[in-house]
This record gives C-alpha cells, structure tokens and sequence, in this order.
C-alpha cells in the first residue's frame, strides 16, 4: 500500500510503497499506473506528461498550466488499491542468450566470488524464471529479479565505458539486459541478439512490460541473429 | 510536388530538431527529451504562426551555416544568438525574435550564442520530420528522432514542408536576457538522506557550472554534500530538474535528456520557472542555491506563464 505521496518537484509527486523490493509491491505499483494511465488516456485527468512505475515507487509528472499536485494527491489517496488487480496477465518470453566466453566478460570472475563453476552460474541463470519488474534508465532496458541467492553479487568496483549491445548481466538479486552500446557497472554473463526497442514500431516499440515473464534460453553463437 | 530545403554547410555544435518533447513513453524507458529551454523555442513558434508544437533546430554555442537551396521561406531565431544573413542585396546581421525572409540562394550564418547556450531556429510552416511517440526531438544516444537521432551533420538536406505564404515580418521588441545567480529548489525525496551542516552549505556557498554538462546533465562543483543513510537506492522515477547526488557527494542536476530512472539519492530539485535560465548558463559561472516552498514554486510558475503570455501579447508588425 502507498505509504506517502510526496512532491519531487512542482511537477511531479511520488507515491512511495515502501522501502521492500517485491513482486507483490511491484504488482500493486503497476496496477496503479495502469490505472492513472488509462485516467490519463481518457483525459479524466488532465495534463498528464508521464507517469513513471519503478520497483517500489510511482512517479506522475505533470503539466502544472493544467493539473497541480493538490488535485493528483486528492485523486490518488481517494483510489482503493485494494480494488485495483492487474487488468492483463504478463506475457511470457523466452530470450535466447549464448553465454560464450568472448561474450560473458565477467563469468570467469563471477566463479572466483560467487565460488561456483560456469557451468553452474549458467544452469542457475536458465533454471530462473524472471519477473520484469521496470523498464528504465535507457530505452527498452528491463529490471528483472529474482536471482536465486546464489547468483548474488555487487556491481564493478570500476563501471564499463562502453557495454557492448545486447549484454546480458546481473548484479544484488537482479538481471538486466543492455539494449544499446552504454556505460555501465553490471557483471556481464552472456548476450542476446533480441531487440528490445523498435523504433520502426510505432505504436509498441518497447518489447517487454513490466509484469512479463522472461525465461533464459542457452544458444550457440551461430543462433544470435 | 518540388522540394524545398537548406543544405547545411557547417552543422555547428550539437544541432538536433527538438519539439516540446515525448510524452506517455517514460515507462518505456524514454524520456521526454525536447527543448532545453521552452520559452525560447514556443516564442519562435509564435512569432511565424506556426502550431506552437512545430519542430524547430536547437543549436548550442554555435549553430548552423545553412543556405536555402530551392523555395522561399519565413525563419525566425530566438535566445541570445548573433547571427548573419546573405542574400543577393548584401550580408545583415540578424536580429533575434524577429522574422526573416529568406530566398533561394540565401545563407543562414549562427555565428553563436551569447553568454548563453541554446538558440533556436524556426521556419514558417515547420521542417518536414518524421514523428516518434507524437515528436520529432532528437536523442542521439539512443538513436530516437529524424535520422536516427543523428545530430545535423554536413551536407545534410533538411526538407521545408511549405513555401513562405506570410507577408509581414514580426518582431517582439525589448526582450531581456535576465541572468539569475540563485536558483530555486524544492526538496527531493530523499532531502533527509543529508547532514544538516552540509545541506546548510548547499544553500549558502557557490556552485561552478563544469564543463561536464549536456542535454542530459550539469555537474556542478562546490561543497560536497554528506549522505547519512546510503548513496545508493532503489530506482525511482526521475523527472528534469532533479538534483541527484552521488556518492562522491557531487551534485548533478538532470536535464531533459535524462535517464528515466536512477538509482542515486536525489537532495532537491530545481523549480520549473528556473529551469529555462539555468540550462542557459555558461560552464565557470558560479550559482548560488536557495530553498522554497511548494507553495512559492507554483507561485514563480503563474508567474513565468504570465511572462511568455506578455511577450506574446506583445509582438508587432513590422
């Protein structure tokens, strides 16, 4: 449940579910920005730029020449979350990824600290199913957990300057995969070839949606596209 | 049907076309992007007539060398810029928030931004660009916008979508470039995350603006801030203005091109109506910041609105 509603600006408020990290306070942020979104869609209320679901937090920014933060706060408080379920399933996807040397930049040293074998970090990996909880950062770019505790690890003491396109890496109890070239601090375990933002779709260029299901598939080098 | 276009002689630095910016998309990781500053780039709209959502060429520091190759069309530039214009009967220097009609053959010369860094160019009718998410804002890094998102390069043709049918020019006369020294921020929501002593010096001692700074952020340089609780948290939503502090305790503020999530704790955030003068500020000015209120954002907010509704109310025939 919203814990408070706070300004983060004089656009902008976030509904704040607490400081845990799950899928069950994840769901609940998500059914209310499907909600607030469809509001919003319908121009029941009115002057809206954004609204922004993460783990365990919701964002609304918007228009102060149409809306004020007094009449968002009224009209979210006034919501029974309770009430609200998610009005889609998730869908489920499977992601294909080659966890080859040249591409798993961090596996070799993943072995050492987590004390596992390759092997299995990798079995452990595929045998995971994954819960998309946010998009973000970048375009396309998914938050995704839980990692079993195994896999548990910190980020790079030191981050990457340049990640290369599709790597697939994991750091604290979640996975994420890197949809464009970019700086970055995650731990690298192999790579995938699917696009996860398409501009030339117009009307649904991002792939996932938090709430989806990402299932890992092990494939050779030649299968990446 | 004939083309109309410019072919750019000289891209100048960071040219891109920007919009009021995407929205309904930053759940998808996109942020909003479009004109840093907004007055700025409405007024040129205005002024040409031109639905006030028109895309327009924003430069920084140096604009454009342009020179219209076929058609007539109406230009406009807005911010603090020098600029020139060729033409058959000589070369002028061009005024800003004044419209300009230029002919086939004539050059556009953005020499550069005054003590200022962004400038825009707007042309009657608009260019003609593709649409991404209701925008045609450009955002390089990730490869969004007309072109890919590719900055304007060398060579470049950039289409006209119509010839020059308004007669008279228009001009807003007087207008002032105010230049701030103190900027006004709002706490962030993780405000109570920093020592009193060290947010007391936040409020109290300059800030340099570094060179590290974009369309997706300023780094500025001054006292350290000092985190009690933890320089790390759960991603959170981010919108323009935010004030977010790593933990080399470091203030960036972040701009329109900002990541749309972020996992650094964030001290404030600068008001809406301060945000066109600050990303206009040189790198080496110093700035000072000060604590308000909600109720004193909204207030500067009416307030900047009333500003542009009088520029507006106050453009003329020439």
């Amino acid at each position: 449940m919203i814990k408070k509603i706070t300004n983060i600006s004089d656009q902008g408020i976030i509904c704040d579910f607490g400081e845990e990290v799950n899928k069950d306070i994840n769901k609940k942020v998500i059914s209310l920005f499907n909600y607030l979104k469809e509001k919003s869609n319908k121009n029941e209320i009115k002057g809206i730029y954004n609204i922004i679901p993460s783990y365990n937090k919701l964002v609304v920014h918007f228009d102060l020449e149409k809306n004020n933060s007094h009449k968002i706060k009224e009209i979210i408080s006034s919501i029974d979350l309770k009430k609200l379920t998610l009005s889609q399933l998730g869908k489920v996807w499977t992601v294909p990824v080659c966890y080859d040397d040249e591409f798993a930049l961090d596996l070799e040293n993943l072995t050492k600290s987590l004390k596992l074998s390759k092997d299995q970090i990798i079995k452990t990996h595929l045998q995971t199913e994954f819960y998309v909880y946010m998009i973000g950062f970048m375009p396309g770019h998914p938050y995704m957990g839980d990692l079993d505790k195994k896999l548990f690890t910190s980020r790079l003491l030191s981050p990457r300057v340049q990640v290369p396109i599709g790597s697939v890496a994991i750091a604290e109890k979640f996975c994420i995969i890197y949809p464009y070239i970019s700086p970055g601090g995650w731990n690298i375990i192999g790579k995938t070839s699917i696009k996860l933002f398409d501009t030339k779709n117009l009307t649904n260029p991002c792939l996932f949606s938090p709430g989806d299901t990402i299932k890992f598939k092990k494939v050779n080098k030649s299968e990446l596209k | 049907m004939e083309q109309i276009f410019f072919e750019v002689l000289r891209p100048g630095i960071n040219s891109t076309f920007q919009d009021k910016g995407r929205f309904g998309v930053q759940h998808m990781g996109l942020a909003p992007g479009g004109a840093m500053d907004y007055q700025s780039f409405l007024l040129s709209n205005v002024l040409l007539n031109n639905e006030n959502n028109t895309g327009s060429i924003e430069f920084a520091y140096q604009g454009p060398l342009l020179r219209l190759v076929k058609g007539k069309t109406k230009i406009v530039i807005t911010g603090n810029v020098f600029f020139k214009i060729h033409s058959q009967k000589g070369e002028i220097i061009g005024e800003p928030y004044r419209t300009y009609d230029l002919n086939e053959g004539d050059q556009l010369d953005i020499l550069a931004t005054k003590s200022s860094v962004y400038g825009y160019l707007s042309i009657e009718g608009g260019f003609k660009l593709d649409k991404f998410c209701g925008s045609v804002s450009s955002q390089p890094r990730a490869f969004i916008g007309p072109n890919d998102g590719k900055k304007i390069e060398l060579k470049d043709k950039i289409l006209i979508n119509k010839n020059s049918i308004i007669k008279e020019n228009k001009i807003i006369r007087n207008i002032k470039f105010e230049e701030k020294k103190t900027y006004s921020v709002l706490p962030g929501p993780q405000f109570h995350y920093f020592s009193t002593a060290s947010k007391k010096q936040f409020f109290s001692t300059p800030y340099l603006i570094t060179k590290q700074t974009d369309r997706m952020g300023m780094r500025v340089m001054g006292k350290s801030l000092e985190n009690l609780v933890n320089s790390n948290i759960p991603s959170e939503g981010i919108i323009k203005g935010a004030i977010q502090v790593p933990g080399d305790g470091n203030p960036i503020i972040l701009l329109s091109d900002h990541p749309t999530t972020g996992g650094y704790p964030k001290v404030g955030s600068i008001i809406s109506s301060d945000y066109d003068d600050l990303i206009q500020q040189n790198s080496n000015k110093e700035i000072y910041f000060q604590l308000v209120t909600l109720e004193a954002a909204e207030q500067q907010f009416a307030l900047y609105i009333e500003k542009i509704k009088r520029k507006i109310a106050n453009i003329e025939k020439i």
